[in-house]
């Protein structure tokens, strides 16, 4: 009866709980709202060319002939789609290779230099906006490649080119942070039968390390396929499919870039812009699961 | 004293500044087992990492001091470690099976030193998962991932990848101690088991553990080594005090 005469009082800690849950979860509604609105409006929009204006959805995924101002109007869209697959995965092979290895020097072999000198050196690397990668793609790889090989030098090369050393951080960082999480032990157990440093590696950190480093891989990927800028900048932005690595082509991402400020909102032609849109956006969900995938094999 | 696997000669381990191992001389027997024991913290398992050079994969160790296998000085910086490490295996606390099949992870250290028949290696990991008392527990599964085994048989199947390499000497850094009492008692049979072939030299915090499986034991204190002796005299009546006093639990 010690409190008698007061009016019960909700205790602080509990009104501290409350707001706390009501303030994560109204994020989190915004979040999903946002996602599905996103997705949503990204996929009537995209559908809408086939549904409304007829257009047949095998001549946009088969077609290679992209007119849509001629007569009649003719929507593939293969060139970009192979464009966009043919430079993001090229710049993965380029990428994956030197991003491992880098991070394999910097766990493994020079631990403290890597640590201090090339982490930070990599992580600006990263900071780096796109356009700036794009602007010395054009100044540096295009004339080198047209030096170097037949054609203008624009093209699926020099878009890969760039667009590996804008993902070399990603692959670079995830890498080094699957390298660094081994367990340990698995090092010293493989010395210990005798192993030299470079079995060690070989057998038994990069395979143990395997789904870790894939999953930097394909989020670089899926990093480069959806990359606009610095690829239209050196891509050349043809819309056929090209016959060499150095002739000029464009991607999906390229297209709509391009193409975006000259269509009107509900056109025929802005429809087939966003169906492009829809399937840059499905193949992402494809990486995301990919990595989801990659991701629960590394748990195991 | 009978034949001797290993000797080391006032060996001193330092970990930059700090002396982690004080002027060390043992001989250990080979086909014996030698139990070091002390609280933690006293050299022994730094004293153990020396003898196959794990330590030099610790940047900032220093070792000096000799340590002989017959006669050759395996401190010297001329040594071949990897060859080294054929002759001596190890054991670690935890168990650290490869991320692969069972089978594969016997094959393992053949495999790094070049054995490619498919037939010999199938020899080689029956033989050695036979040794190390896992085989009729595997023989069904050699395909299974080793992290499917359970605690106790993955430090078997970690016993028996050493000894697919075929050592003289294995090193234990406390074997059993990451384990519950009957997968600790199984290895402990493997042990007595083993000495028939093998020397071994085990680290170990349990001292019933150091007085049922060794024949020899040696005291650690401080990064030296107070008393050496049989094992019966050790547990029974150690000529020192402060050996009575850390066997009788007065410390550590």
């Amino acid at each position: 009866m010690i409190q008698s005469g007061e009016k019960p009082k909700v205790k602080k800690h509990i009104i501290e709980e409350w707001t706390g849950k009501i303030v994560t979860s109204l994020c989190i509604v915004l979040l999903v709202v946002t996602i599905f609105s996103m997705v949503y409006f990204v996929a009537t929009k995209g559908l809408s060319s086939f549904f409304k204006d007829g257009i047949n959805l095998g001549e946009v995924l088969g077609g290679s002939k992209w007119k849509p101002e001629g007569e009649p109007p003719m929507f593939g869209a293969l060139p970009f789609i192979i464009g966009s697959f043919s430079t993001s995965i090229l710049a993965a092979l380029i990428a994956a290779p030197l991003g491992i290895c880098a991070a394999l020097l910097m766990v493994e072999i020079l631990p403290k230099f890597g640590r201090k000198y090339l982490q930070p050196a990599i992580e600006l690397l990263a900071g780096i906006p796109s356009v700036v990668y794009g602007f010395v793609g054009l100044s540096v790889i295009v004339p080198l490649y047209r030096d170097l090989f037949p054609g203008q030098g624009l093209g699926i090369a020099a878009g890969a080119s760039v667009l590996s050393i804008m993902i070399l951080p990603t692959i670079t960082s995830i890498a080094t942070d699957a390298l660094a999480a081994l367990p340990a032990g698995l090092k010293e157990g493989s010395y210990a039968l005798g192993a030299t440093r470079w079995q060690t590696l070989y057998r038994t950190v990069l395979p143990t390390t395997m789904p870790s480093l894939l999953t930097g891989v394909v989020l670089g990927m899926a990093r480069a396929f959806g990359e606009a800028l610095a690829v239209q900048m050196v891509i050349g932005n043809a819309p056929h499919i090209p016959n060499s690595l150095f002739e000029s082509t464009s991607t999906l991402t390229s297209v709509i870039t391009l193409s975006m400020g000259n269509t009107v909102m509900g056109s025929m032609q802005n429809n087939v812009l966003w169906t492009l849109a829809l399937i840059l956006m499905m193949m992402t969900f494809v990486f995301v699961f990919i990595v989801r995938w990659l991701e629960r094999r590394a748990q195991r | 004293m009978q034949n001797v696997a290993l000797s080391t000669k006032d060996l001193n381990v330092f970990y930059g500044e700090k002396q982690a191992v004080k002027n060390i001389s043992l001989d250990f027997a080979s086909r014996e087992v030698t139990a070091l024991i002390g609280p933690s913290g006293c050299g022994k398992s730094t004293f153990l990492r020396s003898l196959n050079r794990m330590n030099d994969l610790i940047s900032g160790a220093k070792i000096t001091g000799d340590i002989w296998i017959g006669d050759q000085n395996i401190n010297d910086q001329k040594t071949d470690v990897v060859l080294l490490r054929q002759k001596i295996g190890m054991v670690w606390q935890r168990p650290n099976p490869f991320h692969k099949s069972i089978y594969e992870n016997i094959a393992f250290g053949p495999r790094y030193h070049g054995i490619r028949d498919k037939k010999k290696l199938d020899q080689i990991v029956e033989d050695s998962l036979t040794k190390a008392a896992l085989w009729d527990e595997t023989k069904d599964r050699l395909n299974r991932s080793a992290l499917s085994l359970s605690g106790g048989q993955q430090q078997r199947l970690c016993i028996a990848r050493s000894i697919a390499v075929s050592p003289s000497i294995i090193l234990m850094d406390e074997p059993a101690s990451a384990l519950d009492p009957i997968s600790s008692a199984k290895v402990e049979e493997l042990i007595a088991d083993l000495k028939r072939e093998y020397s071994i030299i085990i680290v170990t915090h349990n001292m019933q553990q150091a007085a049922r499986v060794s024949q020899k034991t040696a005291f650690f204190l401080m990064g030296e080594v107070v008393e050496y002796d049989d094992t019966s005299k050790i547990f029974t009546n150690p000529s020192e005090k402060r050996t009575d006093d850390y066997i009788s639990g007065r410390f550590g």
